[in-house]
């Protein structure tokens, strides 16, 4: 099946959620295309090779690796060195490699409070433990010591662990971006090293509502309201994300009527995703009133983390929530 | 912890029509304040996107200190209302995410108020000295088995490699 012309394509996940895989699989009939074009030398999720195959390949033997998932152990730490070791381009593919998504919204938490919450206090994935175990990183057995992957505290993006050559956006990319990025990695068409693969404008440019002055007093979660079909949802008070997210989904949620959540992360130019909606939002709120303003947030927008750094806490300045000085085991 | 004493690093971004020159005459009239407040100088409160305050606490300030003109004196009409708006919604995103409220403060001082603009800084250093070294990017560290966990998986794939088929 591989003829020794064909580029070497490599797939991997980390800390994500198995929807970047299914996106590639997306693309349906046109996914004999990319396995006519490539040799998939590596992809857990459908084919049988293993790490020790990655591990005997000479740096710099795969061609493209698409890697997605935050980094949240040291498996998956060591996994991302592997790669960009053996790969020529690396590209950060989807939301948790590029900005850590999800799973970096438990960077409000650390280690001792995510085992808390999935040993302890947790029902769906663990009904009972009463002797309260949880994972070591070290056992004793009589044939050796045993390891299991050390969890971090914090996660992190793929680009803060090793060098990232692209990012894809999207939670998840949308088939037809892959296609087109994967095309034009075939072709040698690629943009300078470091770009994010996607269009640099936002998701208002794709947004097809009418829009006009924003005045917000009040804000709206989305089962408060049944928003207008044709207005700005913005200026509905819906907490839309479209003014400081990258466009190239089509503007898909606010055509059905759903405010933006930021999937495609921040727009060229943008530094921290979340500063730049607080900005926005700032200056749109109608009130010179100190304590109306701190109502009007308060009330409005419970939980400004999750709001602001939905996708991208991981990537932002502060990466994190603040950690006890004294904690450090 | 070293023996030395903590000097808080305070970044401050003062108005370029008000709060700077409520400095520059705190300056030429002998008002004293502590010297760990660097002064940056913006135009206008408004122009101080959230993004700054961040860069400033992600790069290891103390604390931050944003200086405009009174509500209702902006040399830009109504800017000053943004820089307040601003500072609100940093302030309930940034408790989020455990800073203390006293490291970041918006006060306002006209060009008249290098007393007043004096006595803020001082305070402000004062209750951030209170609070001790923030140091956020410590907060990105892992522990040390960090290391050894990913030395300990490359040696035994590098065992596992050696056993015969």
């Amino acid at each position: 099946m591989s003829s020794p012309a064909k580029p070497k394509l490599a797939l991997y996940w980390a800390a994500s959620c198995g929807g970047c895989e299914i996106a590639v699989l997306a693309v349906n009939e046109k996914i004999l295309d990319v396995a006519a074009a490539f040799d998939i030398v590596f992809w857990p999720v459908a084919l049988d090779a293993k790490v020790r195959d990655v591990e005997k390949m000479p740096d710099g033997g795969i061609d493209v690796c698409l890697f997605n998932g935050g980094i949240r152990t040291s498996e998956q730490e060591y996994m991302a060195r592997l790669m960009r070791a053996k790969s020529k381009v690396l590209v950060a593919f989807g939301s948790c490699a590029h900005e850590g998504c999800i799973p970096g919204l438990a960077n409000l938490n650390n280690r001792e409070e995510v085992f808390n919450t999935v040993y302890q206090e947790g029902s769906a994935t663990l009904p009972e433990n009463p002797k309260d175990l949880r994972p070591q990183p070290e056992t004793r057995v009589a044939e050796g010591t045993l390891h299991l992957p050390v969890f971090y505290d914090t996660l992190k993006t793929l680009d803060q662990t090793v060098e990232v050559d692209y990012y894809l956006p999207g939670c998840p990319p949308e088939a037809e971006k892959i296609l087109s990025a994967v095309t034009a990695i075939i072709e040698g068409k690629l943009p300078p090293k470091g770009s994010v693969i996607g269009l640099n404008t936002t998701v208002c440019d794709e947004c097809p509502r009418k829009r006009s002055e924003k005045k917000i007093k009040k804000f709206y979660r989305t089962w408060q309201l049944i928003p207008d079909e044709e207005t700005c949802l913005l200026e509905q008070g819906l907490l839309c994300c479209g003014i400081a997210t990258r466009a190239g989904c089509g503007a898909l949620c606010p055509q059905v009527n759903s405010p933006c959540i930021g999937c495609h992360g921040a727009n060229n130019g943008v530094v921290d995703y979340g500063a730049r909606m607080m900005s926005a939002l700032a200056s749109v709120i109608d009130s010179q009133d100190p304590v109306e303003i701190n109502r009007i947030i308060k009330e409005g927008i419970p939980d400004p983390v999750g709001s602001f750094y939905r996708f991208s806490l991981a990537a932002s300045q502060l990466r994190r929530k603040k950690k006890p000085s004294a904690v450090s085991s | 912890m070293s023996d030395t004493v903590f000097e808080p690093k305070i970044i401050g971004f003062l108005c370029n029509w008000c709060s700077y020159r409520a400095a520059d005459l705190a300056g030429t009239a002998r008002i004293k304040y502590p010297p760990n407040i660097r002064i940056l100088r913006v135009m206008c409160s408004g122009r101080v996107d959230p993004t700054f305050v961040l860069n400033a606490f992600a790069r290891g300030a103390d604390g931050v200190m944003l200086a405009g003109c009174h509500p209702g004196e902006c040399h830009y009409i109504d800017q000053n209302y943004k820089a307040m708006r601003r500072y609100a919604m940093l302030k309930q995103m940034l408790s989020q995410m455990g800073l203390e409220e006293d490291r970041l403060r918006l006060v306002w001082a006209s060009a008249a108020e290098g007393q007043q603009l004096a006595e803020a800084i001082e305070k402000l250093v004062a209750d951030v000295r209170r609070l001790g070294p923030l140091n956020w990017p410590k907060c990105w560290e892992e522990n040390g088995r960090r290391l050894e966990a990913l030395q300990n998986i490359a040696r035994e794939h590098a065992e596992a490699m050696e056993v015969p088929q």
